[in-house]
């Protein structure tokens, strides 16, 4: 199949009225940098629309790079031709023409004339250009319902588009255009999903990783990385913070309250990551909360654990099953960098039975009774470190502790 | 001396000794140790593993490494077959494969499997109808080489894989591509194929060094049981600087391969023109052969005689494959063509590589010139004896 263009529809943002030029703007510039390895592939913006003009780029390439762009509901490879009948009919005959017509094949015509002042009819479109088809290509055989090929045309002022395909793209809004908050990211499978599921909505997001060295490895530290570079691709560039939280754990262990550890662990990361949202002008935070899943994930505990903060805390999968949630991050690329077997600050000190149920007042006083814990999570958001993380950023080159970069690229 | 015989082993490239240098000095520490150089390693063994997959298109978590051709095809074939047996104890493979499969089909068979050996044409190409026909509900896997590396036949895989996935999607198929990689275009996903051997050293790279893809989803009975490298599907420490030197060889290799293909293949049919004209000599090979092999039998002489005679021209070349060259029976990959005993007994292999140019061709086809004429006497009476 030969194409000229891809046809790229939006979704609900276009109903946005005044904001709609802002959101607008950020879908293009979204566009724009997934394409940068497409040199050729030229974007042309028209009203409500955008269109990519394919200059010799493969058009599956641009489709599945197009699929990370956030509010682009669908994607159709298409022809172009003029909007005039003759020369409508005459490419729909070519393009029909390069399908492999070997057999008999169901087909219909389904015309859409959006600029009015065309002389005919939706209706009377897919009988002119369904008639000279049928001539053609004896093969064909008019079937309405559930036919093997749907030409579909769509007449506009400029030009007329033909095309078979629809191409699911993946909806939402365009980045950045609903606020920023902060993602709680483990090295878990979750919370690279939540953090996805988050930006679809339209939030630009931080990252924030508890670590907990010599407790949990170099490893663990890099896998979050590299799990941050992975949705940076959806992003262009995400800010990690880094926020060492030896000290803070610890001080929770040997205090007798060992199945309110998690509480109390869950409660100091998000007055952190409360205070870095003030610094970055953040107003809510993610997590990977998934109801149930584990022991502070429970109504009780997510209620004890969440009024540690008066920011808003989404969990985009407080509803969703393990194996939804597993399927989408196989989609989006993290799963298998999730499921490496590195310990994590969340995994270390787990008490052999965590409370589900824990009381806000006893939780309240064991924080009081820690002195220290101020002051610690004081110096856990002074000594934290901001990265910021792009799709090319090369993560295992080398790790703060050495001077030298490990992997020397002209070794390979 | 002129070197001719690149299907047996390629010299290594510079670049790729001096990165095996390296990394042996540098990080030796086992790329399994928690500690930081331990970590080091285990950097650069992923970044080889990543270098690989993106040679051949596939994900790094999909190449096992291992020691070279031989164990990837072990691995691939019994470890196949180990773990599917309840699918069914049927093989299909080829009557020209290289003895690293051959064998491996001949010990299962002892063990109660069924195989399957494909017949081929007259030069050295599977019959695809009787691959269509052999095909079973019980066939666990089919395995079928690239390039032959006797006569440098090439496989047409994806009409293979094709034929294999429509008639029974279960069956699992196994290409060796040894011969073919770096040479010609490796398609993985539209040969359909589930597992793909290679060996470094035959690309300039490291001897001892070789990789196993196996496709996602697919499982292998491990051959080699201990600890749980190579996700679990091969035991032992791994090689950081055999891995890392041979994913530069494959992409140095990959870079090269259209030049390359283009310029051993004006050298290969210079050297057909010229074979074609000595009398005595039978090719075995032709145009629509690998560009790297050109073979040819001399009935009624020992092939080893036109090996040491060639040599004192300064022309190093092989009799069949080097793993049974020392063997004085006649090549099974000869008789599988149809070829008589004469000529199966008396293969010569030439193989090329990087180095080679034009006048080359040239050079060679005038010491066998001078090497048949002393020969021939010799040759004509022993062909009378039989």
């Amino acid at each position: 199949m030969t194409y000229d263009m891809l046809l790229l529809r939006f979704g609900e943002f276009t109903l946005k009225g005044k904001n709609r030029s802002r959101f607008e703007r950020s879908v293009h510039n979204h566009i724009k940098s997934v394409l940068r390895p497409f040199p050729n592939a030229n974007i042309i913006k028209e009203y409500g629309r955008l269109y990519v003009e394919l200059n010799g780029e493969s058009p599956e390439a641009l489709a599945g790079a197009l699929k990370k762009v956030f509010g682009l509901v669908s994607i159709s490879p298409v022809r172009v031709c003029p909007s005039e009948l003759d020369s409508i009919i005459k490419t729909a005959v070519e393009f029909v023409g390069q399908k492999e017509l070997t057999k008999e094949t169901t087909f219909k015509v389904t015309a859409r004339r959006v600029w009015k002042p065309f002389p005919h009819s939706s209706q009377e479109m897919n009988h002119l250009v369904g008639s000279p088809l049928l001539r053609v290509y004896p093969q064909l055989k008019v079937q309405v319902k559930n036919p093997e090929i749907e030409l579909r045309i769509e007449i506009r002022q400029e030009r007329t588009y033909l095309f078979y395909e629809v191409i699911p793209g993946v909806g939402g809004f365009p980045l950045g255009t609903n606020g920023k908050a902060m993602l709680l990211l483990s090295g878990g499978i979750d919370s690279p999903v939540a953090g996805w599921e988050a930006m679809r909505r339209g939030l630009e997001i931080q990252c924030v990783h508890f670590y907990s060295y010599p407790y949990t490895s170099q490893l663990a530290k890099e896998k979050v990385m590299e799990l941050t570079r992975i949705l940076s691709g959806y992003a262009g560039r995400l800010k990690l913070h880094l926020v060492p939280f030896t000290d803070v754990q610890t001080s929770f262990v040997g205090i007798g309250q060992d199945n309110l550890i998690i509480t109390l662990m869950r409660r100091a990361m998000l007055r952190i990551a409360t205070t870095l949202a003030e610094k970055e002008g953040a107003l809510a935070i993610v997590t990977g909360d998934s109801l149930g899943q584990v022991a502070s994930q429970t109504l009780a505990s997510m209620n004890v654990i969440g009024r540690a903060t008066d920011l808003p805390i989404l969990r985009p999968l407080v509803t969703s099953d393990k194996n939804e949630i597993i399927r989408t991050a196989i989609d989006i690329g993290t799963y298998e960098t999730s499921i490496l077997p590195y310990e994590d600050c969340c995994t270390l000190f787990v008490p052999k039975s965590p409370t589900t149920n824990p009381n806000l007042h006893v939780v309240e006083r064991v924080e009081a009774s820690l002195e220290q814990l101020a002051a610690r999570i004081e110096a856990a958001v002074a000594g934290t470190e901001t990265l910021i993380i792009k799709p090319d950023t090369n993560i295992g080159a080398s790790s703060p502790n050495d001077e030298e970069p490990v992997v020397n690229e002209d070794w390979f | 001396m002129i070197y001719w015989d690149h299907a047996a082993t390629t010299p290594p490239l510079e670049q790729v000794v001096d990165t095996m240098s390296e990394i042996m000095k540098m990080h030796y520490a086992n790329p399994s140790a928690l500690h930081r150089s331990g970590e080091a390693a285990g950097k650069l063994l992923k970044r080889a593993r990543e270098v690989c997959a993106a040679a051949l298109q596939v994900q790094p978590s999909e190449i096992v490494l291992t020691s070279g051709a031989t164990e990837s095809n072990n691995m691939a074939i019994k470890g196949a077959a180990m773990k599917y047996r309840s699918r069914g104890q049927h093989i299909i493979t080829t009557g020209t494969e290289h003895p690293s499969v051959y064998e491996c089909c001949k010990q299962l068979e002892a063990l109660g499997w069924e195989v399957t050996y494909l017949p081929v044409d007259a030069e050295g190409v599977v019959d695809l109808a009787e691959l269509a026909d052999a095909i079973r509900k019980d066939t666990v896997l089919v395995s079928i080489m690239h390039v032959n590396n006797e006569m440098g036949a090439i496989s047409p895989l994806a009409d293979i894989g094709r034929i294999v996935k429509e008639l029974n999607p279960r069956t699992l198929l196994h290409v060796d591509g040894v011969q073919g990689f770096g040479k010609l275009p490796v398609e993985l996903a539209a040969w359909k194929a589930d597992l793909y051997s290679l060996s470094a050293h035959k690309f300039n790279g490291p001897r001892g060094m070789g990789l196993l893809y196996v496709k996602q989803g697919v499982q292998l009975f491990p051959i080699l049981s201990g600890g749980s490298q190579e996700s679990g599907h091969r035991a032992g420490t791994e090689n950081v600087a055999g891995a890392v030197a041979m994913s530069k060889a494959m992409r140095l290799a990959q870079e090269g391969q259209p030049e390359l293909f283009a310029r051993m293949t004006e050298i290969r049919d210079l050297m057909l023109h010229e074979i074609r004209q000595i009398p005595g000599l039978e090719l075995n090979s032709s145009e629509r052969s690998a560009p790297h092999i050109v073979h040819f039998s001399c009935p009624g002489l020992k092939p080893e005689v036109m090996v040491h005679a060639l040599e004192e021209q300064g022309m190093l070349v092989s009799t069949k494959s080097a793993c049974s060259s020392k063997l004085s029976e006649p090549s099974r990959v000869l008789l599988a063509m149809g070829k008589d005993t004469a000529h199966a007994s008396s293969g010569i292999r030439i193989s090329l590589g990087k180095e080679h140019q034009p006048e080359d061709a040239a050079s060679l086809a005038q010491a066998l010139r001078i090497v048949c004429d002393k020969l021939r006497p010799i040759m004509e009476r022993e062909g009378q004896r039989e």
